[in-house]
C-alpha cells in the first residue's frame, strides 16, 4: 500500500482517526470558508472573476459566497471605503457570526489607495480587524485567490480550542491615527 | 445656429450678458430673473434638458460663488450654459429649478452637499454624498483636499473603533501631471517627492 501515509493508516488505526480537537476544527474551517462580498468599486469585478469559471474560487472550498453577514464567515472588502461607508462595514461586519476573517483586498481597502482625501477611509483596518492584505488597484483574481490561500494558512494555525472560550486574539483593530 | 441663439438671446433679454466661452453658447443671468429666464429657455428655445447645475468657487473674489447651468435641446441639438452669481459671499443663495425640471433636484442637492450653495424653494435640500450632521462644504477652495478631523455620527460605531474623519497623509500631493508632453514623462507626481525612495536614482 501507500507508505505515504503519515495521519492514518488503515491497518493499524481501523477506522478511527486520532488526531487533536484543533487539527481537526481548524481542517473543517479551512476548507469551508464562507465567504461575504463587500463589494465597493472595480475590485469587486475582479472578485466576481475570481468565482467565475476561469479562475474558479470553488477549488479551494469556499465558493459559497453570502451576501448575507449571518450566513458568510469571511469578509472580502473589495473596494474604497469611505467614511460614510466605513459604519456600514462595521455593523455588517459585526452581524457576522464567530470565529470571522476579513480580507481587505487591494490598495483602497488596505490603506486608502489613491484616494487620499476628505472623504475616503484610509484603511479598512481601522474598523475592522483584517487577516489578509492584498495588494494591487485592483489586484487580479489569482491575487485574490492566493491571499484565500494565506487565509486557509492562518487558519490552520489558530488555536481554534482555547479561542472558544476566550475572545478571539487576532480581532484588533488598527487605532494609531496616522495623520 | 448658435450666433442667431445668441443675438435672439441678448435682444430679447436687457438683462443678459454673453459670458466667455470656449465650447458652446453662454450667458450671464442675474439670480432674480433665473426662474423667469429659464422658463422662456425651456418652453420656448426647447431646451428640454437640464444636464449638470453645478457651481464656481472664485476664493477671494466677490461675488465668490456662481451657479452654473447646463442646458442641452434634444430638438435643435446644441447646448446653452447659464451662469449665474450669488450675491451674499457667506450665505450664497440661487432660486431652485427644481419646479422646471425634476433633474435639477439631486443635482442641487448635490451641489449645496459639496459647495454649500442654498437652492430657495428646493423641496428636499440636505446633503445627498456626505453625511447630515458633517460640518462643511469639502469643494470650496478654503478647505484643504486632506480634510478636517471631524467626528462620525454614529456613536455605537465610534465606541467599538474610536474611529473618526481624520486629515489624510497627503505625502507632498496632490498627484497632478506636470502638463504637456510625453505622456511617460508626465505621470502624476506630487511637488514634494522626498519621501520616494527611487528619487536617488
Amino acid at each position: 500500500m501507500n507508505k505515504q501515509t503519515v495521519a492514518y493508516d488503515s491497518k493499524v488505526e481501523g477506522e478511527v482517526i486520532v488526531t487533536r480537537a484543533d487539527a481537526v476544527i481548524n481542517w473543517i474551517r479551512k476548507n469551508s470558508v464562507w465567504p461575504m462580498p463587500m463589494g465597493l468599486a472595480c475590485c469587486a469585478i475582479e472578485l466576481m472573476a475570481a468565482g467565475g469559471s476561469r479562475f474558479d474560487i470553488s477549488r479551494f472550498g469556499m465558493e459559497v459566497m453570502r451576501f448575507s453577514p449571518r450566513q458568510a464567515d469571511c469578509m472580502i472588502v473589495a473596494g474604497t471605503v469611505t467614511y460614510k461607508m466605513a459604519e456600514v462595514v462595521r455593523r455588517i461586519y459585526e452581524q457576522m457570526g464567530d470565529p470571522k476573517w476579513v480580507v481587505a483586498m487591494g490598495a483602497c481597502a488596505s490603506s486608502g489607495g489613491m484616494y487620499r482625501s476628505y472623504a475616503t477611509l484610509q484603511g479598512v483596518d481601522r474598523v475592522v480587524p483584517v487577516d489578509v492584505y492584498v495588494s494591487g488597484c485592483p489586484p487580479r483574481p489569482e491575487a485574490l485567490l492566493d491571499a484565500m490561500i494565506k487565509l486557509q494558512e492562518k487558519i490552520k494555525d489558530e488555536n481554534s480550542v482555547k479561542n472558544l472560550l476566550t475572545k478571539h486574539p487576532i480581532n484588533k483593530i488598527r487605532k494609531d491615527a496616522v495623520s | 445656429m448658435s450666433e442667431i441663439e445668441k443675438s435672439e438671446l441678448l435682444d430679447r433679454f436687457a438683462y443678459l450678458s454673453e459670458r466667455e466661452s470656449g465650447d458652446h453658447l453662454a450667458v450671464n443671468c442675474p439670480a432674480e430673473q433665473l426662474i423667469e429666464f429659464c422658463t422662456i429657455l425651456r418652453d420656448e428655445f426647447q431646451f428640454d434638458l437640464l444636464l449638470d447645475v453645478t457651481a464656481i468657487d472664485w476664493d477671494v473674489a466677490t461675488p465668490r460663488f456662481t451657479g452654473v447651468y447646463h442646458f442641452y435641446s434634444t430638438v435643435k441639438q446644441m447646448y446653452i450654459r447659464v451662469a449665474s452669481d450669488c450675491k451674499d459671499n457667506i450665505k450664497p443663495t440661487l432660486p431652485s429649478l427644481v419646479s422646471l425640471y425634476s433633474a435639477a433636484d439631486w443635482h442641487e442637492r448635490e451641489t449645496y452637499d459639496l459647495m454649500g450653495i442654498i437652492y430657495e424653494g428646493h423641496p428636499n435640500l440636505k446633503r445627498i454624498l456626505m453625511w447630515d450632521s458633517y460640518p462643511y462644504h469639502p469643494l470650496r477652495k478654503d478647505f484643504p483636499l486632506a480634510g478636517i478631523e471631524t467626528p462620525l455620527p454614529a456613536e455605537d460605531v465610534v465606541e467599538q473603533t474610536n474611529l473618526k474623519v481624520s486629515a489624510a497623509p497627503m505625502m507632498g500631493g496632490p498627484f497632478v501631471s506636470s502638463g504637456d508632453g510625453k505622456m511617460s514623462q508626465t505621470e502624476p507626481k506630487a511637488k514634494d517627492e522626498s519621501w520616494n525612495e527611487e528619487k536617488g536614482k
